[in-house]
C-alpha cells in the first residue's frame, strides 16, 4: 500500500556526548544536517514535529516552536510531543499522520536533549500522587533498579548470567567504535567489565546506559513528493509505526509504577505489552521477524537487549542468550542488532534517541553505514518503550 | 522515650502494634480488581466501568517476582540516611490480588539468599529517622 507510506528523504545527527551546551543547538545542527542530506531547504518544509525534553525548562516543553524559531520562523505549524523515551517516534508519527492526511508534503522531525549528570530523578516538588515521585521517595527505586529487576528475572527464569550481559556490552561497544556519532567509541573487554562497580545488582555501571547530550532529525515526505526527486535510489520507506500503549491488565511491573494492575476480573492478555509493540508494527508492515535485515533495540541495560530479542520475535522466550552467543546479532551475523553501537555506545538523549534509531536504519538501508554496514539491508526495525506506558516501533524498507 | 513512628506517606499503609502492616488499596466491588495505591475513586478495568472502589487491606504474603540490590544513593526525593547504606528491593506477587507490589527488603533479609518464588511477608520498618520521629515504610521480609 504505497499510498499509505511516507518516505525518509534525509537524516542527520549531532554527535552524542556530554557537551553541556543548549539542547536547541544540537537539534538545529541535526535538522540542518537532515535537510542537507535530503537536498532540501528549510523553506520547502511544511511541518515541524519535535520531541520534548523535561529537563531544560519551558523551551523543552514547546520543542516544536523552539526548533522552528531556531531554524527561522516561517509560519508553519508545529507539534511538541512527550512520551518519555518514545517521544521521538510519537513525533515521527505526528509528522506521518499530517503527511498522510494530505496536509503536508515535507516534514522535519527533531529531538535533542541536554542531560544532567548521574541518575535521572523526578521533576522537583512534593507530589505523592505522582508515581514517578513516589517510587523515588518511598522506595528509592531508580531507573537502574527496574533494569536490575528485569535482569534478575532473566537470570532466575532462563539461567542468564552476568557474563551473558557482558557479552552484549562487548558486542555493542565493538559496533560503536565505527560510529562517528557515538559518545563512547571504545571496545570493552570482559576484564574491564568485571572491574566496573555494581550499581544495582546484578547490573554494573557499564551494563547501564549513560545519560547523554545529542540531537537527531529526519526529513519525511509524501510518496508523491518523493517520486519527483532525483535521488530516489536513496529513499527509504516507512512501512509501519507502532505507538501502542499497554492493555489492561498489565501485570508486568513497568517503570515508574510501584504496583501492577490486578489480573482479577479481566481475561488474560494475548501478549505482553512489550510483545505487542513490535506485533502491531509487523501487522501494519506485513512483514515478520524473519524478514528483518537489522534491528535497533533500546538497550537501556545490556540485559534488556536480550529481552528485546524475544519481544521482537527473533527467538523464543529464554533463547536470547543462545542467539547472542551464536553471533547472529553481531555485525556479519544473520540479524545484526544495534549495529550503531546502541545505547551502550551512545548513552541516552531521551527525545532524540528513538529518532537516532531511525537515522541508523536509514543509513543501513541506503548502504551508507560505512564500516558498520549490514550486508544488503532491506528491512529494518527500531523499538523502544517509554515510561508511563509508551511503546514505539518503526519498520523501514527499501 | 521512644520516638513516634510516622508513615513516610499518609494513607498508603497501616502499622499494627507489633510491626506487622497492611497496604491500603482499593477494590472494585463489580469486577474484583485491586489497586495500589488506591489513587483514584473509579475502576480502571476498561470492561468494567465501576465508579467506586471499596477500601481494602491487601494480602500480607506473596511470592518473589524479582529482586535487586541498590549500591548507590538515589537522587532526591529519596530521604535516605547518611552515610548511605545499600538497600535491596523486592517485587512480590500477591496470589489473591494477582498483582505485583514493589518494596524495599527488610533488615535481615539477605539478597544473596533469595530466589524467585520465595515466600515473602510484609512488615513495617524505619525508612529513615529524624531527631523527633521514625519515618516508616512497608518492606518485604523473606519467610
Amino acid at each position: 500500500m504505497a499510498g499509505d507510506e511516507v518516505v525518509v528523504l534525509g537524516v542527520g545527527m549531532h554527535p552524542w556526548g556530554k557537551w553541556g551546551r543548549n539542547f536547541v543547538e544540537y537539534g538545529a545542527v541535526a535538522a540542518r544536517a537532515a535537510l542537507a542530506d535530503a537536498g532540501l531547504a528549510w523553506s520547502e518544509v511544511d511541518y515541524l514535529a519535535a520531541g520534548n525534553t523535561m529537563r531544560n525548562g519551558y523551551p523543552g516543553y514547546v520543542s516544536g516552536s523552539t526548533f522552528a524559531q531556531a531554524l527561522g520562523w516561517r509560519g508553519i505549524p508545529v507539534s511538541s510531543s512527550y512520551a518519555a523515551c518514545a517521544s521521538g517516534v510519537v513525533a515521527i508519527e505526528s509528522a506521518r499522520a499530517r503527511i498522510l492526511a494530505g496536509m503536508a508534503d515535507v516534514a522535519v522531525v527533531v529531538g535533542a536533549d541536554t542531560a544532567p549528570k548521574g541518575f535521572f530523578g523526578p521533576l522537583p516538588g512534593d507530589r505523592p500522587e505522582d508515581p514517578d515521585w513516589l517510587r523515588f521517595h518511598v522506595l528509592g527505586a531508580t531507573n537502574p533498579t527496574y533494569f536490575a529487576l528485569y535482569a534478575r528475572r532473566r537470570m532466575e527464569l532462563y539461567g542468564a548470567t552476568t557474563k551473558d550481559f557482558a557479552a552484549v556490552k562487548i558486542k555493542n561497544s565493538r559496533h560503536g567504535v565505527a560510529n562517528p556519532y557515538a559518545r563512547y567509541r571504545k571496545e570493552f573487554t570482559a576484564d574491564q567489565i568485571d572491574e566496573s562497580p555494581i550499581v544495582a545488582d546484578p547490573l554494573r555501571l557499564v551494563d547501564i546506559c549513560a545519560t547523554s547530550d545529542g540531537g537527531a532529525a529526519v526529513v519525511l515526505a509524501s510518496a508523491e513528493f518523493a517520486a519527483q526527486r532525483a535521488d530516489r535510489a536513496r529513499h527509504v520507506r516507512v512501512a509501519a509505526i507502532s505507538t501502542v500503549t499497554p492493555s489492561y491488565p498489565n501485570t508486568y511491573l513497568d517503570m515508574p509504577d510501584i504496583a501492577t494492575d490486578s489480573a482479577v476480573g479481566a481475561p488474560p492478555l494475548e501478549r505482553s505489552f512489550r510483545d505487542s509493540i513490535a506485533h502491531a508494527a509487523y501487522e501494519e508492515a506485513g512483514v515478520g521477524p524473519d524478514d528483518l535485515s537489522c534491528a535497533e533495540v533500546y538497550d537501556l541495560s545490556t540485559a534488556l537487549e536480550l529481552d528485546w530479542y524475544e519481544n521482537i520475535g527473533l527467538c523464543g522466550s529464554g533463547e536470547a542468550e543462545a542467539l547472542l552467543h551464536s553471533g547472529a546479532t553481531t555485525l556479519g551475523g544473520r540479524i545484526p542488532v544495534n549495529a550503531s553501537g546502541g545505547l551502550a555506545s551512545f548513552g541516552e538523549a531521551i527525545p532524540a534517541q528513538a529518532i537516532a534509531q531511525v537515522c541508523e536504519l536509514t543509513w543501513q538501508l541506503r548502504g551508507e553505514a560505512g564500516e558498520r554496514q549490514v550486508d544488503d539491508a532491506t528491512v529494518g526495525l527500531s523499538i523502544n518503550q517509554g515510561l508511563f506506558g509508551h511503546g514505539s516501533c518503526v519498520i523501514v524498507t527499501r | 522515650m521512644s520516638k513516634p513512628r510516622v508513615p513516610v506517606i499518609e494513607g498508603m499503609f497501616r502499622e499494627g502494634l507489633d510491626g506487622t502492616g497492611r497496604l491500603l488499596g482499593g477494590r472494585c466491588p463489580t469486577c474484583g480488581a485491586s489497586f495500589f495505591p488506591k489513587q483514584w475513586s473509579f475502576c480502571r478495568n476498561p470492561a468494567c466501568g465501576g465508579t467506586e472502589l471499596d477500601d481494602v487491606e491487601l494480602s500480607t504474603r506473596g511470592t518473589l517476582w524479582s529482586f535487586a540490590d541498590n549500591r548507590y544513593a538515589p537522587p532526591p526525593p529519596y530521604p535516605g540516611r547518611e552515610p548511605f547504606e545499600p538497600y535491596g528491593v523486592a517485587a512480590v506477587e500477591l496470589a489473591e490480588e494477582q498483582m505485583v507490589v514493589l518494596g524495599q527488603l527488610a533488615a535481615g533479609t539477605d539478597v544473596a539468599t533469595l530466589a524467585l518464588g520465595r515466600e515473602m511477608e510484609l512488615i513495617i520498618e524505619a525508612l529513615y529517622e529524624t531527631d523527633d520521629a521514625v519515618h516508616t515504610v512497608w518492606k518485604w521480609r523473606a519467610i
